[in-house]
């Protein structure tokens, strides 16, 4: 009987193959995902201490029915045409106000981006799909704006600086540099949206 | 002179697979740490609208989740048809939307408490009815950021 020579090797040829099943279980299982929507403040529950008066001219009201149709401005609009028809009453600049603005100056919508407020309604029967394409719309005009203006100003577009501004990673040096500029668009044009109490008939 | 022996020609040599392992178990460690196990089943269905002018929700940790939706399949019996709240791993009435913020903020550290998101993760085929309500329910306690969480894709989609 021949004499042993300490423990035998233990033969590693098939560590590859365990962390190969191990990687692919995990490669499976794996999910990835980063959630994206549209952001919205709700307004506060308490209403305001003293009361505003809005001109109606300033308020672009958009109702849309259990059916899924507009009611834009008390006449009937396809949702094709909404995002048109909101940046038009954002930038109308009535009373001239706003130089960057390339609107009508149409003297019955709205006096200048500042006042401009959109008044967003729904029916409770209203399909969600149809309420989040509506709101999509009326932001992409409030972005559509902006990014115009941060073009102009800033040779870059509004939502690429916004999403660099909020990114965690981004080196707080750039962020600082960043948040005056992001402010300065929003302040050109304020997202003023406004959802009243949903009507019951 | 030959000191050297030439190898022989057109013998290729093996190529050594002893890295292989640690290739493998760096990937393994990759995948490993970016894995989310999904912490919560849904028991609703839950095909989310398209929308283009979306922001993406940065910091998992300060996001609390409420789904809302038709009730799958298997729990159409008990719970019926129409679209209902979830909450964690329950179904859940109106008026349990506001204790549960209250309770999700509460077990969020301090700092953070003041920053929530309400992700909304609502099907596409749900009314408003429910989704103004909820919304009145978070005004109430006062959680008033909202992500009304899509997919990317062209909001006309929707409509079809």
């Amino acid at each position: 009987m021949p004499r042993r020579k300490g423990a035998p090797e233990v033969n590693a040829g098939s560590m590859a193959d365990i962390a190969f099943l191990l990687l692919i279980f995990f490669l499976v299982t794996t999910t990835i995902e980063t959630d994206a929507g549209l952001d919205r403040m709700l307004p506060p529950i308490e209403p305001p201490e003293e009361d505003v008066i809005i001109r109606q001219k300033n308020i672009f009201t958009v109702n849309i029915n259990k059916n899924g149709q507009l009611l834009v401005e008390d006449e009937l609009m396809n949702l094709k045409n909404l995002r048109t028809a909101a940046i038009g009453f954002l930038e109308n600049n009535a009373d001239g106000s706003c130089t960057y603005c390339k609107g009508k100056k149409d003297p019955a919508s709205s006096d200048n981006p500042t006042k401009a407020i959109i008044s967003l309604k729904n029916d409770r029967e209203t399909k969600y799909s149809t309420y989040i394409t509506v709101q999509n719309e009326l932001v992409g005009a409030y972005n559509d704006l902006r990014n115009r203006e941060a073009q102009r100003l800033y040779q870059r577009d509004f939502t690429d600086m916004e999403s660099e501004y909020l990114n965690p990673e981004t080196p707080s040096s750039v962020r600082d540099e960043l948040k005056d500029k992001v402010k300065r668009i929003q302040d050109m044009f304020p997202q003023k949206l406004s959802e009243a109490d949903t009507s019951t008939n | 002179m030959a000191k050297f022996a030439k190898k022989k020609e057109g013998d290729l040599p093996a190529v050594s697979t002893a890295s292989l392992p640690d290739i493998v178990f760096m990937l393994l460690f990759f995948f490993m740490t970016v894995t989310t196990m999904k912490d919560s089943s849904l028991l609703v269905e839950n095909t989310l609208p398209n929308a283009t002018e979306i922001k993406k929700l940065e910091k998992k940790d300060r996001v609390i989740y409420i789904f809302v939706g038709k009730p799958t399949q298997e729990y159409q019996k008990v719970f019926g048809s129409e679209p209902r709240i979830q909450l964690n791993d329950k179904f859940a009435n109106v008026d349990e939307v506001g204790s549960y913020i209250l309770a999700e903020r509460a077990k969020k550290p301090q700092e953070l408490q003041n920053v929530l998101t309400t992700a909304l993760k609502v099907d596409k085929n749900a009314n408003m009815g429910l989704i103004t309500d909820i919304k009145q329910e978070l005004r109430k306690v006062n959680a008033l950021k909202v992500n009304y969480t899509t997919y990317e894709g062209d909001a006309f989609n929707n409509l079809q």
